[in-house]
């Protein structure tokens, strides 16, 4: 960008600023966004142990102790930690961002957007009473 | 210098402007049509309207009762038969700028809405919430997108009229972004260009209101009507000339003096109702409500504060729903430019300059006395404003007058033959002098210094209330500062988007349109509408019930002249309101 | 209250810089002031050749859009108490070329709003006679917050997107597309569809929601387009069915 200027008489030279490769640093929201988007590679691996759990499971008994045993080393620990929070987080925003997206209207007036997330938010309370109920039933 | 050439250039990209092209290209689709505007045409300053456009569709209304409403507003300088074409045409213009999509305010059943407005015996404003102009402009602004025949030259300043062979043959422009000189011939040219409040200090209008056309008409031997009737609007932010809208009253606000006392009631504009009544006390004439402050100025009765003198708007007691239905943007405004909220403080108020009831001298087509010049909206008096307009008529006046300017001057272009070379002799003259002011140095003036001096010269002595001496006083500085003007130099002598030398050049038209104003009102002597002589205190129809037209000297001092009033159905009477 | 407060602007004269460089001022400080203010005490008593776009000082012509210590902003909006203490810094509207100072070239967002077709589309046009088309109030409510748009392009410099890939279409372009598709009165719902699920039209929006943040008139231009990926999405679906 330090060139010389290449302005020409009634042909001006317009300047155009380089976005820098950190630019998603510059601001809370901007960080906030790359983090969202980021907590889909943790949803991927968490699909993937999803699948390769089925795996074992399919192998018999023997292989899926052995895949338990991995699930209990540190660092799957910590990966599923983190794993966790980055879906929370994905799931916060999600509920949070639902309303805008859907713009629901019931008979011609909109519903209010704290109604749509909070709606949403109670299906998700529900639901995990339920599966908590099973697996700690069972 | 670049050339271009079309068969019609619109000069101006608001409302009026807007509607004009689209009425040429809808009257013929084969000719070329160009929008010229200093700004992009979304910045105009039609999108500042707030309260509403006027027109009958409602029972119980009829054209005869809009026309009386305008006529009596206007103390009956309006040319009738214009008065007449614009009650008929209104309501279908604004209907078919319903059908482009303008998002009108409705009724629940889905018709459209009318509310009340100052000086109107009927309701029959409609309204797009308080933002109608914005709507409107926004609208006419994305239908003009779909033409693909309609050129547009943004940000490209207009200097000077091409004249030649006893007609207006095409404009030179700079285009501000490069400083290239344009020369665009056209066989007929429109002025849209809007009018001139910024000659005085506190004003509603944008900062690129400076009457461009006005006075590129009036260089070019056009003349001017009716330049002295200068509307204030009652209600401004004292700082900023903001406009608070004529519906903060209409749904029901009080003027207060300092005393907290409704003072309207002292000057002859009813008795103080709780509910507002149309055509009384504050839903009087505009041009009444401004002179009342002025009297209670003078009586030591306002309040002071470090930009002026100012009243009270109170409308507190509207409570916060009707506020944030009716006139959200009114809260808006006072919270963002003044930190006032309006549902729990009173908003401090004066009367700022809003419009100008005079311009180029048209006829009832849009048609000046120049060939192939017209002109439409407030840059044009019709007249069907007269001597003082009421609110809510401006912005059908672009539509109505827009469209009839567009489609006599596509009637004119069509027959004319093309535009002859020699018209560029001027048009080179012209670059010369514009690389002359760009390039010179040394001079002792500074824009904003003389337009300072102007505005108080205007404000000091062609106020709202005016005399022989202070017209005189004022003419005089005008001329001074003419003088003083030549010794302008710039700061900034580059090419590249030179705002300054766009500066300067408006400041050299509101030099000129501000003389007008200042002869025209001393050569007046009487009082009318909104010009008010403390010497001449009474209306004289058999001395002045005609209009003044101002053309440019061989020396550039004013002259004055008069054309008659179109008078058809109603004989002058006595304006009259709240009995 | 300080007396004075310190302006960094921009300043870019392609005859002389090969890039923009920072001149400082002194302006004097006022309770009521905003940034525009300023810029022009700047202009009228220090320095006449600095080169800056306003015109309503109301928020509502959009012309006056620049970047206020870094955030975009309306420099009319945005008084001098709620930067202090300085110093302000004030640049041009950012991923937007310069043409000059503050003044930047707005050329592709005018392209862009001609774009998306956005005037009233019908199949058969009622005539006059016929009076207005019937829009309830809930109808008018529908479209309205996407009406309100005043074309500053604040939301534009929000936008890592159009930031990054300055062919995107844009937020402002979207919502008023969107104005269109939500009044009853207009039916060229499917037109528009087929532009903006061009490859830089709505699927390049990866819901930031900065523009909303930013967007001095409320317009929620990344809630417009999210919905309008919705309408899109199953607009989609429906075709894969048979007899749609």
């Amino acid at each position: 960008m330090s060139s010389p200027a290449r302005y020409t008489p009634y042909h001006p030279k317009w300047y155009r600023r380089r976005v820098s490769v950190w630019w998603w640093l510059e601001t809370s929201s901007y960080t906030g966004f790359v983090l969202r988007e980021l907590t889909s590679v943790f949803v991927a691996i968490f699909a993937l142990v999803l699948l390769w759990e089925l795996r074992a499971l399919a192998q018999g008994p023997a292989a899926y102790a052995a895949f338990l045993a991995r699930l209990r080393t540190p660092a799957f620990l910590i990966l599923h930690a983190v794993a966790f929070l980055f879906v929370l987080f994905h799931s916060v925003t999600w509920f949070n961002l639902a309303p805008k997206a859907m713009a629901v209207r019931i008979r011609g007036k909109r519903v209010p957007d704290l109604v749509v997330a909070g709606l949403n938010y109670g299906a998700w309370l529900f639901l995990s009473v339920i599966v908590a109920f099973i697996l700690l039933r069972g | 210098m670049e050339l271009f050439s079309c068969d019609v250039l619109v000069v101006g990209g608001g409302g009026a402007g807007l509607r004009a092209a689209i009425a040429v290209v809808e009257s013929d689709p084969r000719l070329r049509v160009a929008v010229i505007s200093k700004v992009y045409p979304m910045r105009s300053h039609t999108v500042s309207a707030e309260g509403g456009a006027a027109a009958v569709i409602k029972a119980g209304d009829s054209l005869d009762e809009h026309a009386y409403d305008t006529i009596s507003g206007g103390d009956w300088l309006s040319d009738q038969d214009a008065v007449e074409a614009f009650v008929k045409e209104a309501p279908e213009e604004m209907l078919r700028l319903e059908h482009w999509g303008c998002p009108w305010n409705r009724e629940p059943d889905g018709s459209l809405a009318v509310r009340p407005f100052g000086g109107m015996k009927v309701q029959r404003t409609w309204f797009a919430a308080d933002k109608t102009g914005f709507h409107m402009l926004h609208t006419l602004f994305q239908t003009t997108l779909k033409y693909d025949t309609i050129q547009r030259y943004d940000e490209c300043f207009v200097t000077k009229l091409l004249v030649n062979e006893g007609r207006c043959q095409g404009v030179v422009a700079i285009e501000v972004a490069t400083g290239k000189i344009l020369a665009i011939t056209a066989k007929a040219v429109i002025l849209c260009t809007g009018g001139c409040g910024k000659i005085f200090p506190f004003t509603t209008n944008a900062n690129i209101k400076n009457g461009d056309g006005m006075a590129l008409a009036y260089r070019a031997g056009a003349p001017l009507k009716d330049m002295e009737f200068v509307q204030y609007h009652p209600t401004g932010l004292p700082f900023t000339g903001i406009l608070i809208t004529e519906a903060a009253r209409s749904e029901g606000g009080w003027l207060l003096n300092k005393d907290g006392y409704r003072y309207l009631q002292d000057y002859d504009l009813g008795k103080p109702e709780p509910k507002p009544v149309l055509r009384s006390m504050e839903l009087g004439p505009r041009d009444r409500l401004s002179q009342a402050f002025v009297k209670e100025q003078e009586k030591g009765r306002t309040l002071q504060g470090p930009y002026g003198d100012y009243v009270h708007l109170d409308v507190r007691h509207l409570g916060e729903k009707v506020i944030n239905k009716k006139i959200p943007f009114v809260r808006e405004l006072c919270l963002k430019y003044e930190n006032i909220d309006p549902v729990k403080e009173m908003i401090p108020v004066r009367p700022v300059v809003h419009y100008m009831m005079g311009g180029v001298s048209t006829d009832i087509q849009g048609a000046t006395p120049l060939p192939g010049l017209y002109a439409a909206g407030e840059a044009a008096c019709v007249s069907i404003n007269g001597a003082n307009r009421l609110g809510s008529n401006s912005l059908p006046e672009l539509l109505v007058f827009g469209s009839r300017a567009g489609r006599a001057a596509a009637a004119f272009a069509s027959a004319q033959p093309d535009t002859s070379p020699s018209v560029l002799l001027a048009a080179h003259d012209e670059e010369s002098r514009l690389e002359q002011m760009l390039g010179k140095r040394g001079g002792k003036e500074s824009i904003a210094t003389l337009r300072a001096e102007m505005h108080r010269a205007m404000e000091e002595s062609a106020g709202i209330y005016r005399t022989e001496s202070s017209l005189g006083q004022a003419a005089q500085k005008l001329s001074e500062l003419q003088d003083r003007v030549e010794d302008l130099s710039l700061d900034d002598h580059s090419y590249t988007f030179n705002t300054e030398l766009t500066s300067a050049l408006e400041l050299s038209y509101m030099l000129d349109l501000a003389q007008t104003i200042v002869h025209a009102a001393r050569e007046r002597r009487e009082s009318r509408g909104s010009h008010q002589r403390t010497d001449h205190p009474q209306r004289d129809d058999k001395g002045f019930l005609k209009h003044s037209l101002v053309f440019r000297g061989k020396d550039g001092t004013p002259r004055i002249d008069y054309s008659p009033v179109t008078i058809t159905r109603w004989p002058p009477g006595q304006r009259v309101y709240g009995r | 209250m300080p007396q004075t407060v310190t302006i960094e602007v921009a300043r870019y004269r392609p005859e002389r810089e090969a890039e923009p460089i920072f001149e400082t001022y002194e302006v004097p400080f006022r309770k009521d002031w905003v940034v525009l203010d300023a810029l022009n005490h700047i202009k009228d008593k220090l320095d006449g050749t600095l080169s800056f776009r306003w015109s309503c000082r109301m928020g509502v012509c959009g012309s006056c859009g620049m970047s206020v210590n870094g955030r975009p902003k309306l420099t009319c909006a945005a008084f001098l108490s709620d930067h202090l203490p300085g110093p302000i810094r004030v640049e041009p509207l950012r991923y937007f070329p310069v043409v000059r100072d503050l003044v930047v070239d707005i050329t592709d967002f005018m392209r862009k709003l001609k774009k998306v077709k956005p005037w009233i589309i019908r199949k058969e046009e009622k005539p006059l006679s016929g009076g207005e088309y019937r829009q309830t109030p809930d109808e008018l409510d529908a479209y309205k917050q996407f009406s309100m748009c005043i074309n500053c392009m604040i939301c534009y410099s929000a936008c890592p997107i159009y930031g990054l890939e300055p062919s995107f279409i844009g937020p402002a372009a979207i919502a008023l597309a969107q104005r269109y598709n939500r009044d009853s009165r207009d039916q060229g719902a499917e037109e528009r569809l087929e532009i903006l699920s061009e490859h830089d039209g709505i699927w390049q929006c990866t819901f930031v929601g900065e523009c909303t943040k930013v967007c001095p008139k409320n317009v929620d231009p990344a809630g417009a387009i999210q919905q309008y990926k919705l309408t899109s999405a199953l607009h989609w679906v429906r075709t894969l069915l048979p007899r749609g």
